[in-house]
Order: C-alpha cells, then sequence, then structure tokens
C-alpha cells in the first residue's frame, strides 16, 4: 500500500500544487523582482536596484502617511473587535433563552459586510444628515462630520469592521461551549470567584482561538479595501488611504507596477513580522490542553 | 430548651431564606444586565439593515428627513429605475453575470479542495508537511503581494476581461481555507468504513466518492455557501479584471451606479443595494447551521 499511497497522495494534491506553483509561488518571486524595477506595462520592465524602496522610505509622504493611517487602522480595529467579540460570546455562553437569536442577529452583519453595498449604507448612515447624526441630536449631541473631518473618518470606517465582530464572536462562542463543565464546578468547590474563574480557567483555554483569531483579523485589516474605497475614497486628506488603497492606484491606475510591488512587499514584510512577532509570543501566553497537538 | 431550639431553627430558616432572595435578585439582576446588554447591541447590528430597506421604499425627498425606517408614502420607483441603470443593460444582466462568475467558481473550489484534502487527510507521501506547512502559509499570505504578477500572468494568456482570473485559481483548490477546513472535518470521520471498502476492493477513487463525499456533505454545503458569499461580496478581484460593462457583476454595477447618479437619486442606489444583497441574506437564513458549524471547525479545532 505505501508506494501506491505515495503516488496516489500525490495524484489527489496535483491540483493544489499545481494551483501553488503557478498562482501562488511564481507570483510571489515575480513580485519581489518588480519591486526592484521600474515598468509602466508599455516597455519591459526595467531594472533600478533598490531605488523603489529609497523613494519610498525617504521622498514618499503619501506613503508615509498612509503606512501610518494603516497601522493605526489595524491596532485599532483588531483589539477592539476581538475584545467585543469575546465580551458578547461570554454573555452568550450563560444559558440564555434566545441564544439562537442573538447568535444570528450578530453574525448577519458579518455575511453582509464586505459588500459594496453595505459600504453604501455606511455612506448613508454616517451623512451629515443621516440616522446618526439624527439619532445624537435626540441625545442633545451636535451633529459630527463622520467622512468629512480627517480625524473623524478613519475611525468611521473602523466601525465599519467593529460591526461586523460577528464571525470572530461565532469561533468565540464555540470554543466557550466546549469547556468541561466539571471544571468550573470543580473550581466553585474550591471556592473561586467568578472573576477567577473567568481568568484562570476560562482564558488560558481558549488562547488557541484567541491567538486565531488575532492571526486572522489582522491579516485581514491589513488588507481592508472595500470599505474605504467606497465610503471616502481614502480622503479626506489621505487620512482613510490605506496601504491597499495605493497599490491599487499605484498598479491599477498609474500603471506603475515596479513601485507598486514595492509598497506591497512593505505591507507584506510588516504582516509577516507582526505574525512572527504572535507565533513566537504564542508559547509563553498560548495554552493548549494536553498539547496533543500534531 | 424546646424553645430555644425552635426559635434558633426559625432565625436559621430566616437566614437561609434571606440568602437564597439575594442570590435570586442577583441572578435576576444578572439576567436582566445580560439581556439589556444583548438587545441594545442587537439594534446596533439590525437597525442600520431594517432601515436600508425600508429607505429603498421611501421617496428621495423622504430619505434623510428622519430616521425611522417606514415609508410616509412607499414607492417602488427606486427599483423601477434603478434596475434600468444608465447603462444599456438592465441589473438583470448585471445578476446573471454574478451568476456566471459564481457557480463556475464554487463547483471547481468543491471538486478540488475535497480531492486535496483527501490527498492530505488519509495518504503519506515525502514532502506532505512541507505542503502541508505551505498551506497554512497561503492560509496567511496577503494577497496584496500576489495581486500583481497574476494580472499580469491573466494579461500574457489573454484572459483579461474574461471570467477565468476569477474561476481559474479556485478551481486548483486556491482557497486554502476551504482545504484547510476539510481536513479538519476528515480528521474527525473515522477511517473504518473507507478501510472495509478497501478490502473489499474498492479504489481509492470509489472511496472518495462514495464514501467520504456523503460523510463530507454537510462540510461542502458550508464550502459552497461561504464560497458564494466571498464570490458576491467580492469587488476587487472583478474590478481589476473585468473592463466591460457588459460582463460586469452587481458589486461592480453597483459601484458604477453610485459614481453616476449619486448626487441626487439617492433611492435608486439604495435599492440596488437591498437587491444585491438579498441572494446572500436568502442563503444565510435558509442554510445558516452550516456557516456556524463551518466557522466553528475551521476556527476551533485549528
Amino acid at each position: 500500500m505505501s508506494g501506491d499511497s505515495r503516488i496516489l497522495g500525490l495524484f489527489y494534491l496535483s491540483p493544489y500544487i499545481i494551483g501553488l506553483l503557478v498562482f501562488t509561488a511564481l507570483p510571489f518571486a515575480a513580485s519581489f523582482y518588480l519591486s526592484f524595477t521600474d515598468y509602466n506595462l508599455m516597455s519591459a520592465p526595467v531594472f533600478t536596484g533598490l531605488d523603489n524602496y529609497w523613494k519610498l522610505f525617504t521622498g514618499d509622504r503619501t506613503f508615509r502617511k498612509s503606512l501610518w493611517v494603516t497601522l493605526v487602522y489595524v491596532f485599532t480595529t483588531v483589539p477592539l473587535k476581538l475584545a467585543f467579540a469575546l465580551f458578547i460570546a461570554v454573555i452568550l455562553n450563560y444559558k440564555l433563552k434566545f441564544i439562537n437569536f442573538f447568535r444570528t442577529a450578530f453574525y448577519v452583519p458579518s455575511i453582509l459586510g464586505g459588500s459594496i453595498a453595505i459600504a453604501v449604507m455606511w455612506r448613508y448612515l454616517f451623512a451629515d444628515v443621516g440616522i446618526v447624526n439624527m439619532g445624537l441630536a435626540t441625545l442633545g449631541i451636535e451633529p459630527v462630520n463622520w467622512f468629512g473631518d480627517p480625524t473623524n473618518a478613519l475611525f468611521t470606517i473602523t466601525l465599519l469592521r467593529l460591526w461586523q465582530f460577528g464571525s470572530a464572536m461565532v469561533i468565540f462562542l464555540a470554543a466557550l461551549q466546549s469547556i468541561d463543565k466539571s471544571l468550573y464546578e470543580a473550581a466553585s468547590i474550591d471556592g473561586a470567584g467568578k472573576f477567577a474563574t473567568f481568568w484562570h480557567i476560562t482564558m488560558p483555554l481558549i488562547t488557541p482561538v484567541i491567538f486565531f483569531n488575532l492571526i486572522m483579523q489582522m491579516v485581514q485589516a491589513f488588507q481592508e479595501f472595500n470599505g474605504p474605497y467606497i465610503i471616502t475614497q481614502g480622503g479626506p486628506l489621505k487620512s482613510t488611504y490605506l496601504l491597499p488603497l495605493y497599490i491599487y492606484e499605484e498598479a491599477f491606475k498609474r500603471f506603475d507596477m515596479g513601485y507598486a510591488s514595492a509598497i506591497a512587499w512593505v505591507l507584506f514584510v510588516i504582516i509577516m513580522v507582526l505574525t512572527l512577532i504572535a507565533f513566537w509570543s504564542s508559547r509563553h501566553w498560548v495554552y493548549y490542553a494536553g498539547d496533543k497537538r500534531s | 430548651m424546646a424553645d430555644h431550639i425552635l426559635t434558633q431553627n426559625l432565625a436559621l430558616d430566616q437566614e437561609a431564606d434571606r440568602v437564597l432572595k439575594a442570590q435570586r435578585r442577583r441572578q435576576i439582576i444578572g439576567a436582566t444586565l445580560r439581556y439589556g446588554v444583548l438587545t441594545v447591541v442587537g439594534l446596533f447590528m439590525l437597525y442600520p439593515l431594517i432601515w436600508l430597506v425600508g429607505a429603498s421604499f421611501k421617496p428621495n425627498s423622504e430619505i434623510f428627513a428622519g430616521a425611522g425606517f417606514i415609508p410616509d408614502e412607499a414607492t417602488v420607483a427606486g427599483y423601477v429605475q434603478g434596475w434600468q441603470t444608465s447603462t444599456p443593460y438592465t441589473f438583470g444582466r448585471f445578476f446573471w453575470n454574478t451568476f456566471l462568475i459564481v457557480v463556475p467558481k464554487m463547483i471547481g473550489t468543491v471538486i478540488s479542495c475535497t480531492a486535496v484534502a483527501y490527498g492530505f487527510a488519509r495518504f503519506d507521501f515525502p514532502g506532505k508537511k512541507i505542503l502541508f506547512a505551505s498551506l497554512i502559509a497561503t492560509l496567511l499570505l496577503p494577497n496584496v503581494v500576489t495581486r500583481i504578477p497574476q494580472y499580469l500572468l491573466f494579461r500574457d494568456l489573454g484572459w483579461l476581461d474574461t471570467f477565468l482570473p476569477l474561476w481559474v485559481p479556485s478551481a486548483f483548490a486556491g482557497d486554502a481555507f476551504f482545504v484547510f477546513m476539510l481536513v479538519q472535518f476528515l480528521r474527525a470521520i473515522p477511517r473504518d468504513m473507507e478501510e472495509a471498502a478497501r478490502v473489499d476492493g474498492a479504489n481509492t477513487w470509489q472511496v472518495l466518492l462514495f464514501i467520504v463525499v456523503p460523510l463530507l456533505t454537510p462540510a461542502l454545503i458550508s464550502v459552497c455557501l461561504f464560497q458564494f458569499m466571498w464570490t458576491m461580496n467580492d469587488f476587487l478581484g472583478p474590478l481589476i479584471y473585468l473592463s466591460s460593462v457588459d460582463k460586469f457583476p452587481v458589486s461592480l454595477a453597483l459601484k458604477l451606479s453610485i459614481d453616476t447618479t449619486e448626487a441626487f437619486e439617492w433611492n435608486r442606489i439604495l435599492a440596488m443595494s437591498v437587491l444585491t444583497i438579498m441572494p446572500a441574506l436568502i442563503v444565510f437564513f435558509v442554510a445558516q447551521k452550516y456557516f456556524i458549524e463551518g466557522i466553528s471547525a475551521g476556527g476551533v479545532k485549528g
């Protein structure tokens, strides 16, 4: 069976191996090469060494702004979203009635959230005369200029992401529900309070899921495009001009493929470094029950 | 003496009663707080969508006139005019294009991901560990890095302005998430039946088709549903690869109608927004069990 199995295994994997080479590995390498070239689609790429990177880090104020905005966006959105998703999952984990109703209601925005239609809706909700400002007015709060003011615009985009906390919440909830109830009984017999139980039993047991959600949400947040593209077009004053928007415009509006590749690589390296930090640090804070993972 | 014991018992009873009452009161307060939080959050989650649907039936003059969602003068003008669009095509055409993108992509995904997951979960071969590691790496690899060379590749193949760039990578198990999810499902399924069938002389693809696929059906439904949603919502892919309006899916068509009519015809935009999210919403409500299971399996068991 074993010789047979080798060939068969590779046979079943062949679509993946071909796809990996043609659509991932090759483009990945090509992208790295292109980032050192000047390529405008009209003539062949010209190797220019570190010129693109030199220009990015010394002369390009748009890049610096865009990088800063992206980091602010990711570092506010991801922790807020995870904390909120966990908070709601913990509440839902009490034996409540209508839990299915609430879970569905909270999950629907995640299903639709990435769509253009929802980004359009966000523009109407947060318009100067939209219902958000109407709601604030009934509380006696002055209308807020959600999109026109550079300090608010990024926050409005962040809110759209937070509104989609449901998918992370569903994962947290499943993890909470899978915790062995006898652990809680033991803790309660030992006289542990609610907070101590949560901190010393629940939290360690769900750290693998926190870790998973953290990585996935971070990688996604760094690539946010639809929201800012539709809602603010990166403005005002580039205050929502996330790096994916900059890359898109350099590559597919100005056809500066080499420069766009260099920006993409900076973004990639940032994501990779943060992911590696997360993986490296995980041995100190992620707890795997029984440690039987393969 | 007896009196003394009696009063002591009474005091104990009263004390126990008091503790129980306090406990019950705490429970009621706790439950009220929890339901309160859930209801408020639920309102923030759902009211925007309810408002969107209501506002799409309002005349333009009414849309920004109040925060309520029920139109004073309900009208379907937004739907009728929005459907016509400012292009030579109706939204019917754009829905048809979306369908043409989604269905082949879904089929290619299911077939390729099932085969690959089967290979990973049931066979041993040299390089398996590295290949599985590459799967995880692809899962984390930001598309933004590979997008430009992929575009150049499809340009050289002459595939620009066709649906091929949107279909083909998925047919080669390009969505690592699904392979990963199916491997997790397969690992949880016992191999007894497959081994019995092998002893009876079935070959591996018969085992895959007649034993594994039926057992995997719920997971495959999850895969289809997620791919359906993601492709419906996908905007950047079509934006890069499709340039002719007659090939636009609804996401691009909606962006086009914003650019051409938003300054004044708000209800058309809102009406078409409602229509474009309807398929996803209906599918979700019909099959939400599979979504919750799929996302939980992919996340928790990982």
